[in-house]
């Protein structure tokens, strides 16, 4: 893999800003591989939270005092920032919600109080619990009818299948862009265009996709797309769920309270408009913030390079891993991220993770929220390796040792 | 030896390691001699069921004293079980139930006793004791 002066002085230099790498674990160099579970910060996401309390800190869109106003600024520019970044038709297109998993419950609630019995709302075989358990709570509810897209032994959605599945009925496709399990890029273009089709709106969860892919709503155009925050380098308690205003101006609001109404009285309550109509209550002002600056240090990277870096390591370290004895990577799709999971013989990955642990690399080890997907594989769970722009060659190396030493140990 | 001097000796033994490696090839070590429960009598009621690794628990009482046998899919979660099982076996059912458990913590190995129940331990804790209570 390319290992030139010049590209190990950009990598260190994206590594020097992110505090958290260079600290010990059990006396060791903290590797850090569990980056689809979260990211880290970078110093500039972590001043301007520190920033915001000593110096800003108000509340907002009710005040006509300097600081409120000056929050509520901040707050507002956050939001454009991340919808220009986007490439979202407008600003208020743009909802803060508290995550992935916020905005998932809020369409299905409330998109889903739209929906009768006998629709059918499709996702697919790899996704995670919070885009599974929402959709059987409307199951329950509503009488929809929900409908699991197969997948192949490799890890890729079953399109054939999919496509057979699509009718008049379907109202909604919900699908992860990247499977945080198996890596799995989805070809998700094909599955909106052919989803479109007959009629269904499609929700991406771009959870894992928003940290490694440049996102363009406006050439995806999906109908909704939710991520969170604390994956694409921001704070924990902040997410975004994108919608269309055409259909988001339809919905009925999720939660009631302040800032999402025009006005209240005992006889008729009338709501506020886009954005703030799905945004009750004093929201997570300094995570809008912080997410915003999040989004500025993602403008700052060069994507190609570091697409083109994450590539390497991932070719790297399957290659690496596929010379273990009895290894089973499992997620062989096409089109990966860079993310690996794998087992090792009969091994417990409980049993691995806890000794590479000790040896000073977070790496997660279980079912990553996938149980129907563990089912599919019959397996109990995996260790997961996923890399972010800031690791490196070196590091996945000290990672194969620690992993060998761990297996000599277990066998 | 009684309950507190078995736990010391735990604690003795685990203060010659010098890293955190050489603790778990021991703790590894001491898994592979688990009273087994037969593959056969691992029937639900006796699944702890963790996030990570499952735990199966059976306990006896013999002459007014505490018999456990277990087993786990993970080999370091049986270690640990192993440990449990040499301080509890053979106690009375009022020692279990009454006295402190504090060898865990003490060799540093609380993290597998945390609530987010990775390894179903910290409900395999309960269940023995509460195993002793209704033995009272
Ligand atoms: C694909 C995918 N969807 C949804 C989620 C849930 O995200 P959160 O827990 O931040 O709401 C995750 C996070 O693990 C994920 O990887």
């Amino acid at each position: 893999m390319k290992d030139t002066a010049e590209y190990k002085a950009s990598i260190e230099n994206i590594r020097a800003q992110f505090p958290i790498l260079s600290q010990k674990v059990n006396g060791r160099d903290l590797v850090y591989f569990d980056n689809a579970a979260t990211s880290q910060k970078p110093y500039t996401v972590i001043e301007r939270i520190d920033n915001y309390y000593k110096n800003e800190n108000a509340n907002i869109h009710r005040g006509v005092h300097y600081l409120s106003q000056k929050a509520t600024e901040d707050y507002e520019s956050a939001r454009n920032i991340i919808g220009t970044y986007l490439n979202a038709a407008d600003a208020s297109e743009i909802i803060f919600t508290k995550g992935t998993t916020d905005g998932i419950n809020l369409i299905a609630s409330s998109y889903g109080s739209m929906l009768n019995e006998g629709d059918e709302i499709l996702i697919s075989a790899m996704e995670h619990h919070s885009n599974i358990v929402p959709w059987q709570l409307l199951e329950s509810q509503r009488g929809i009818k929900l409908r699991i897209i197969p997948i192949h032994e490799n890890g890729e959605i079953d399109m054939d299948a999919y496509n057979e599945m699509l009718n008049s009925k379907t109202k909604l496709v919900s699908v992860t862009h990247i499977s945080n399990t198996l890596g799995s890029i989805n070809p998700i273009g094909e599955i909106i265009d052919k989803a479109h089709a007959v009629g269904a709106k499609v929700l991406i969860d771009g959870a894992q996709s928003i940290q490694h892919d440049q996102i363009d709503l406006k050439a995806l155009n999906c109908d909704f797309f939710v991520f969170s925050g604390h994956k694409v380098f921001g704070p924990t308690g902040i997410g975004v769920l994108y919608g269309k205003s055409e259909i988001l101006n339809l919905m009925p609001p999720y939660q009631g309270g302040g800032d999402m109404i025009e006005k209240v009285s005992f006889e008729k309550t009338t709501f506020n408009v886009l954005p703030f109509k799905f945004e009750a209550g004093t929201p997570n002002i300094v995570g809008g913030i912080a997410l915003g600056e999040a989004f500025n240090f993602l403008k700052s990277l060069n994507f190609n390079e570091l697409h083109e870096h994450e590539m390497n390591l991932l070719k790297y370290a399957e290659e690496e891993l596929n010379k273990i004895d009895n290894i089973r990577i499992i997620g062989t799709a096409k089109n990966k991220t860079s993310v690996i999971s794998f087992n090792v013989g009969e091994l417990h990955p409980f049993d691995i993770g806890t000794l590479l642990d000790k040896q000073g690399f977070a790496v997660r080890t279980g079912h990553h929220c996938t149980q129907p997907l563990m089912d599919f594989y019959k397996i109990p769970g995996t260790i997961r390796v996923s890399f972010s722009v800031y690791n490196t060659k070196q590091e996945i190396d000290l990672f194969l040792i620690a992993l060998k030493k761990a297996i000599d140990i277990l066998s | 030896m009684n309950y507190s001097e078995k736990q010391n000796s735990i604690i003795e033994d685990f203060s010659m390691f010098e890293d955190w490696m050489e603790k778990y090839e021991f703790i590894i070590e001491l898994g592979k001699e688990v009273n087994l429960i037969p593959e056969q009598d691992k029937s639900d009621d006796l699944l702890i069921e963790g996030c990570q690794s499952r735990v199966w628990l059976k306990s006896e009482v013999n002459n007014g004293q505490m018999y456990y046998f277990a087993d786990s899919d993970a080999i370091i979660t049986k270690g640990i079980i192993s440990l449990l099982i040499k301080v509890m076996n053979g106690e009375t059912p009022s020692t279990i139930a009454k006295e402190n458990l504090f060898f865990i913590e003490k060799i540093g190995l609380q993290e597998h006793l945390s609530p987010t129940r990775a390894n179903g331990l910290l409900e395999m804790v309960k269940r023995m004791k509460m195993d002793a209570i209704k033995n009272i």
